[in-house]
């Protein structure tokens, strides 16, 4: 490196740090400092009145071990990520294709599919609860024309957990589509036209042209997927609070009942751990696998 | 397959998509007897919506959120954006590395940490404000990623000949950076403002008072399941608390979706 480069080197540092000065406050205040405190509080006791927290050490962890609720909200909330994340991409990407090939009324098609974006989902679980209701819900009279109605649908364990499912993957797939017709829309024409002449049919041309061309866009709305599948639990809260019978308990809502129903803030903590050892993991491997077989321009 | 069996498919699943809101829109117009029967031929009311917005304080619950809203959005535009600069046209040792320290923020969402961060807010004596309910989302990842994406995109001459006419980083930065990344501004804005205006669960946490509480958090006062649900109220308040995104979202649709292709997200 030559004297000149350093120079530059250093001044940029300089305008750099004061420019990253106000980001660099906010996220060790509300991203890094809270992730080592929470490290810390979950090999602590709850302070409860005067007695403050003592070291408790891996007492939570083994707590959490035994605790059936937990084990049912870490599985519940693996099955919930395993269907939304795929579903929902499925849907946004077949979206995306059905609006960017030239369909009748276009551009309300596109609008339909895209109200859930802007619907609070707290509202919008108003709307699914009536869908749901047993004998005079939508689902349920069209279940009783074929001789099956009167099912509780959010009430029952076996189906609570699908039909919050269903309301998460309608709510995301309109978001995703968004970006994957943006992307559709840049793809040169000619690059379509130039595999249609070597005689590559619709399909062909989906699976070698048009999905490696994606693939940015596509890591891009897996990460916000993963997000969205450990972050959105307001419909629980709305519908069921966990229930029946923890079917629907998921990792963050069983941490916020946790922390601000029972005012465990110690196990909450070490349940906040694990959320975060998951959500690190999963960006290890998003980023160290998926990245090398995606070229950024 | 062929041109008609696209439309077919398209069709039924934007039916689908809207079913909902046509649902609600239906229960809302009619009188309670039709909530769960569908006549053509009864008789319309606005009742419900009066009776919604005497019983909740909408307006309020509207300007709070508008506040929230606007708070959050300008501040993320400024500080994502010193930041994006930074890590755009400024590059140092090490710099990279604290870009990819800037994305953990992406996964860690503030929502995890929900705990910690109600302990934070309650020390530094900002429980139920409505700035307690941007901070923790002011320095967004996601924010500093795409303005960086865009800022990365402008031709380096254009930044060359600013500077020779003797204009300082600042300056450049807002001659020339920020009019190029006009439409990842618009995208980012509108994603975000949609984002704020639905928030849940962090705002339920740290409010408890009607002056503070954004629209989404005040209308779970009708979901409480318990008290017997009144369908036609439900639905009325829904309509009512989306009413100005709705509107101002199928004004602005061309643009949104525009903005977004021009942004290249993706």
């Amino acid at each position: 490196m030559t004297v000149g480069k350093m120079q530059m080197m250093s001044r940029n540092a300089r305008i750099a740090l004061l420019l990253l000065a106000p980001a660099a406050v906010l996220l060790v205040a509300f991203t890094f400092y809270p992730t080592v405190a929470t490290l810390i509080d979950s090999f602590h006791s709850t302070p409860r009145g005067r007695r403050p927290a003592e070291w408790v050490d891996t007492q939570h962890f083994q707590a959490m071990i035994a605790d059936p609720i937990f084990r049912q909200a870490f599985i519940n909330n693996l099955i919930y990520a395993a269907v939304i994340i795929p579903a929902s991409m499925g849907l946004a990407l077949t979206m995306a294709l059905l609006v960017n090939a030239r369909i009748g009324g276009q551009a309300f098609v596109r609008l339909a599919y895209f109200t859930p974006t802007i619907l609070p989902m707290i509202t919008v679980a108003n709307i699914w609860m009536f869908f749901y209701a047993p004998d005079y819900g939508l689902i349920d009279q069209v279940l009783g024309l074929f001789g099956m109605g009167g099912n509780n649908l959010l009430g029952m364990p076996g189906t609570a957990l699908w039909a919050l499912i269903v309301i998460t993957v309608w709510k995301l797939a309109g978001f995703f589509m968004i970006f994957y017709l943006a992307a559709l829309q840049q793809i040169p024409p000619s690059l379509l036209e130039a595999a249609a002449l070597e005689g590559a049919g619709p399909l062909q041309r989906l699976r070698r042209v048009i999905l490696p061309l994606l693939m940015p866009t596509t890591l891009f709305i897996l990460i916000n997927a993963v997000i969205e599948a450990f972050r959105l639990v307001d419909h629980v809260i709305a519908l069921t609070r966990g229930g029946p019978n923890n079917s629907t308990q998921l990792l963050l809502h069983y941490i916020y009942q946790v922390a601000f129903s029972y005012w465990d803030t110690g196990y909450a903590a070490a349940l906040s751990v694990v959320l975060l050892g998951v959500l690190a993991l999963i960006a290890l491997v998003q980023f160290g696998i998926l990245d090398r077989r995606i070229h950024y321009r | 397959m062929n041109r008609y069996t696209l439309n077919v498919i398209a069709w039924a699943l934007a039916g689908l998509w809207v079913l909902p809101l046509l649902y609600a829109l239906w229960t809302a117009i009619h009188p309670p007897v039709y909530a769960a029967r569908f006549d053509l031929f009864a008789p319309l009311t606005l009742e419900n919506f009066i009776r919604v917005w005497n019983a909740v304080p909408f307006d309020r619950y509207f300007l709070n959120t508008l506040m929230l809203v606007a708070f959050v959005v300008v501040s993320q535009f400024v500080i994502c954006t010193l930041a994006a600069y930074a890590f755009a046209v400024f590059p140092f040792r090490g710099s990279d590395w604290l870009f990819m320290l800037v994305l953990v923020q992406m996964m860690v969402m503030p929502e995890v940490l929900l705990v910690r961060n109600y302990a934070t807010i309650s020390q530094i004596g900002l429980l139920d404000t409505i700035p307690a309910i941007a901070l923790p989302y002011l320095a967004s990842a996601f924010g500093i990623f795409l303005f960086r994406q865009a800022f990365k995109s402008v031709p380096k001459e254009l930044d060359e000949a600013a500077r020779m006419e003797g204009a300082g980083p600042l300056q450049v930065l807002w001659r020339v950076y920020v009019p190029l990344a006009r439409p990842t501004y618009l995208a980012y804005g509108l994603v975000m403002v949609a984002y704020h205006w639905n928030n849940f669960l962090w705002p339920l946490i740290i409010t408890n008072s009607v002056t503070t509480r954004p629209i989404a958090v005040g209308l779970q006062v009708f979901s409480t399941v318990e008290q017997g649900i009144d369908w036609p109220t439900i639905t009325a308040a829904t309509l009512l608390s989306i009413a100005p995104l709705l509107v101002a979202f199928l004004i602005f649709q061309r643009q949104f979706v525009q903005s977004f292709m021009r942004a290249g997200i993706r």
